[in-house]
């Protein structure tokens, strides 16, 4: 073996990792596709695409920064909120609203990182999942600021770029949330595989060997989470504008829970997983609706016993991984 | 003043129930390392199976209680023996998704069974009377609460200190692994431990059920208190989750009472707050797991 | 000349017990220094004070003249101080190759870096080449961490503090539980260690010690019971009765 062989052998293997596999190309070229094809479901798509990318959040989170969250539906409703009251206060142009919600949720992402840098799982859970509870309570009871349990009524969104009005078939909606869901996916995808990336990863796997290799820690987590919450933050930003709407719902704990198991479906740490749960998951939301929509919460609840009794992995051994393979989740 | 001690008593009432739903939650997280969300559905099922024996058959209250523990021990073993026993080596996040299954499942069940309306239990005479000692108003019914709850932590204390299966128990809780080889029977000490924790979670929704309110919202909105009783009290003993649930039943009471505006916000700020200061809890020895 | 490691004084109790007892400890540059004792005698607890995962009741820890005690772990990698672990401490999930283009990443203060991908600076990639070639991991640098055979990883073990540039290295028993059939692997990466660094060598394995060190210190119940080159230290009667003795009896 020539003495450039290992080198180049090494390059290309590092160069692989990151490259594009053909399933991500299909992917999102249906993606795209669907935009044109099916203009009748453009008010589901939308919700879908959004969840998509609030699922990709916890991802991050998750899947990479390994710190379970029962929580992450605060980023979402604090950037809702903050879309939402921008919108009220007469500053009606979608993308500011995007860019301010993205600023205040991350903000509170950074602020609220520092809780769940040290502790175990239970007490990560419970520190998530009381800031999601402080934050419900405040929107809850700020009645003057938030409309409490009647939510922020009144909210008109301006037309997109100054040219496209959202419309009531959810067209310019949809093809807003899922070029903004595109962008960002491209921008967790390059994080994801650059060195600030791997270290995350490096810390999920071993916080003590990679303080021993001289990664600081505490900056890696606070780095992703933050980078989560202002994710999470943009997609509570889209609803609340696709939908001229923000309520308490959005803060609410069955918000985390659902987008828990949505990331589950479609597998954790490889960046497709939450989307593809997100597809799913509303998918089988709309199927259940139009047979027994009171009981909706009952097929969520067996279908999470389910897939813990009977083992994720082996429910869905076969497609998870091929769809990691696929999508390209290799160390 | 005299409304300081009444808030004070029910909020002792408050918080020695909150000690009887929680403390077998107490048990089953330090014995078995399991984060399990779905402890209120015990207390949820067994306070509804309570309400209709009460309602519908007239049992008398006092009756329904040990009846309620029955109900809430007996769908405690079963589950335990037949779902739980699958996720104890499992990853805290399948515990948590599969414990919030079990959440939702239990909301959905009972609201498909009663209806989704707040569901009272016809308490007897005796027990709406007041007493007024010193300016102090006592309700009979939370006399009742404070003494049925204290005579249980009594008894309690007694078979944890006392008892063969206590101190089997103990040394379980104190290292699973250590306890098994020296031929301790973890695994039977559990599902009992589960049992009675779920059993006294079933008699505390029953006889609290005017306090707490019984809707099928209850597990998700005391999942919270239970979870803070738990980490702020530990599982070394039984004095640490039954002053920290005393301490949170009186701050909640206090609370909803001199600043309402605020709401449950005052609570979930405190825990927290508690969180970060002590992170493994107020009353475990420093050096311990 | 400042030693390139010199404990002065160290002490560390956990409640009553003294696992390092007033342990002072000089490493020369390019230094191959054993660290031996019976089981128990607070190796492990030393390199753990060492390499900031505890912190000292007493004493200091100079690297190369400067105070180190009160600083991070992770601060103490900047500075070229860095271990290994008796018990593998790898990322079962990631490859030789990443793991050590990481690790040489951060060395090279690329680790902030978020938008560029690993690997895109030929340099990481060279030396990612060269340290996996010098721990015969080349032909496995894209397997999963977690799936190597152990002898591989107790060689990445090594190979992962490499690339972190080490100016002084404590390695915490790399032959440990290694089977026979792969140790002479492992003695070939303790060997082939560049000269220039500093290595203080934790290890029960004897015959490891004797081929490697020029100096040895015996740690006996958190003290340090004498230092000597290896010869000194073979002939020394308390040593062989405290440790050698034990060694025999098993």
């Amino acid at each position: 073996m020539s003495a450039a062989a290992p080198h180049a052998a090494a390059r290309a293997a590092l160069r692989e990792v990151a490259r594009w596999k053909p399933a991500e190309y299909a992917f999102w070229a249906a993606t795209a596709a669907s935009w044109f094809l099916l203009p009748g479901q453009h008010l589901l798509l939308n919700e879908i695409a959004i969840f998509a990318l609030f699922a990709l959040s916890l991802d991050l989170v998750l899947g990479f920064g390994g710190i379970v969250s029962l929580g992450h539906a605060a980023y979402f409703g604090f950037g809702g909120y903050a879309a939402g009251m921008l919108a009220q206060a007469g500053y009606t142009d979608p993308l500011l609203g995007l860019a301010a919600a993205a600023l205040a949720s991350a903000a509170l992402g950074f602020v609220t990182s520092f809780l769940v840098l040290r502790g175990s799982d239970l007490t990560r859970i419970m520190v998530t999942l009381s800031v999601s509870l402080v934050l419900f309570e405040l929107a809850n009871r700020l009645t003057w600021l938030t409309g409490g349990a009647d939510g922020l009524q009144g909210i008109t969104i301006g037309p997109l770029l100054g040219r496209f009005d959202f419309d009531l078939a959810g067209h310019v909606a949809y093809a807003y949330s899922l070029v903004v869901l595109f962008v960002l996916f491209l921008a967790a995808r390059r994080i994801v595989h650059s060195p600030f990336g791997w270290t995350v990863r490096a810390v999920r796997g071993n916080a003590l060997r990679a303080a021993a290799i001289g990664l600081a820690v505490d900056l890696r987590l606070v780095g992703i989470y933050t980078m989560a919450a202002l994710y999470a933050g943009i997609a509570g930003a889209l609803l609340a504008q696709s939908t001229q709407f923000v309520s308490l719902d959005m803060l609410a704990f069955h918000r985390s829970a659902d987008l828990l198991l949505m990331l589950v479906i479609g597998g954790v740490g490889y960046l497709y997983g939450g989307m593809i749960g997100a597809l799913v998951f509303k998918a089988m939301q709309n199927w259940v609706a139009d047979i027994t929509p009171e009981y909706w919460q009952f097929w969520i609840g067996l279908l999470l016993v389910l897939l813990v009794v009977i083992g994720r992995e082996r429910i869905f051994a076969g497609s998870l991984v091929l769809a990691r393979r696929a999508f390209g989740r290799r160390g | 003043m005299a409304a300081v001690l009444t808030n004070l008593f029910d909020g002792i009432a408050y918080g020695m129930l909150l000690f009887v739903l929680a403390c077998g939650l107490s048990v089953t997280l330090g014995l078995m390392n399991l984060i399990n969300l779905a402890h209120g559905s015990f207390a949820m099922v067994a306070g509804y199976a309570a309400a209709v024996l009460v309602n519908r058959y007239g049992v008398p209250f006092l009756a329904a209680l040990p009846l309620a523990f029955l109900v809430g021990a007996v769908l405690g073993a079963v589950m335990e023996r037949t779902l739980y026993v699958h996720v104890y080596r499992k990853s805290h996040l399948d515990q948590v998704l599969f414990t919030i299954g079990i959440v939702f499942m239990s909301m959905a069940t009972v609201a498909y069974v009663a209806g989704s309306a707040q569901v009272f239990i016809h308490l007897p005479g005796f027990l709406k009377a007041r007493y007024v000692v010193g300016g102090v108003s006592m309700g009979a019914y939370r006399l009742l609460i404070i003494a049925v709850c204290g005579v249980l932590a009594l008894g309690l204390q007694f078979i944890l200190a006392r008892t063969r299966f206590g101190s089997r128990l103990r040394a379980a809780v104190d290292d699973p692994v250590v306890a098994r080889g020296l031929g301790i029977p973890v695994d039977s000490i559990f599902t009992i431990a589960f049992a009675a924790g779920s059993g006294l979670a079933g008699l505390g929704g029953a006889l609290g059920a005017e306090v707490l309110g019984l809707d099928p919202g209850f597990p998700l909105k005391f999942m919270v208190y239970f979870l803070i009783v738990v980490t702020v009290g530990g599982s070394s003993s039984i004095t640490g989750p039954f002053v920290a649930a005393l301490l949170l039943g009186v701050a909640d009471v206090a609370g909803k009472y001199y600043v309402p505006d605020l709401g449950a916000f005052v609570i979930y700020t405190v825990m927290l707050v508690m969180l970060l200061w002590r992170p493994a809890g107020l009353f475990t020895r420093a050096g311990g797991r | 000349m400042n030693a390139a490691l010199e404990i002065v004084g160290l002490s560390r109790r956990f409640g009553g017990l003294v696992a390092t007892n007033d342990v002072s400890l000089r490493l020369e540059r390019g230094a191959r220094h054993a660290l031996i004792g019976p089981n128990g005698a607070g190796k492990t607890t030393l390199i753990n004070l060492l390499s900031g995962v505890l912190a000292p009741s007493a004493g200091r820890i100079l690297l190369d003249g400067t105070d180190i005690t009160a600083l991070r772990p992770d601060a103490r990698v900047h500075r070229g101080l860095v271990r290994t672990f008796q018990i593998n401490q790898l990322f079962a999930d990631l490859t030789p190759l990443t793991t050590v283009g990481l690790a040489v990443s951060r060395r090279l203060g690329l680790d902030r870096q978020f938008w560029r991908r690993l690997g895109s600076k030929g340099e990481i990639v060279d030396e990612c080449v060269a340290i996996l070639e010098r721990f015969d991991l080349l032909g496995v640098m894209n397997e999963r961490v977690g799936a190597l055979p152990y002898g591989r990883q107790r060689l990445l073990e090594i190979a992962l503090a490499i690339a972190c540039g080490p100016r002084v290295l404590l390695l915490d028993e790399p032959a440990a539980g290694v089977p026979e059939g792969e140790r002479e692997g492992i003695l070939a990466g303790v060997a082939a260690l560049p000269v220039e660094v500093s290595v203080l060598l934790i290890e029960h394995d004897m015959d490891l010690v004797f081929r490697f060190a020029q100096r040895i210190s015996v740690l006996v119940n958190g003290s340090v019971l004498m230092q000597g080159s290896p010869a000194e230290v073979a002939a020394d009667a308390r040593v062989r009765e405290v440790y050698l003795g034990e060694e025999v009896h098993g």
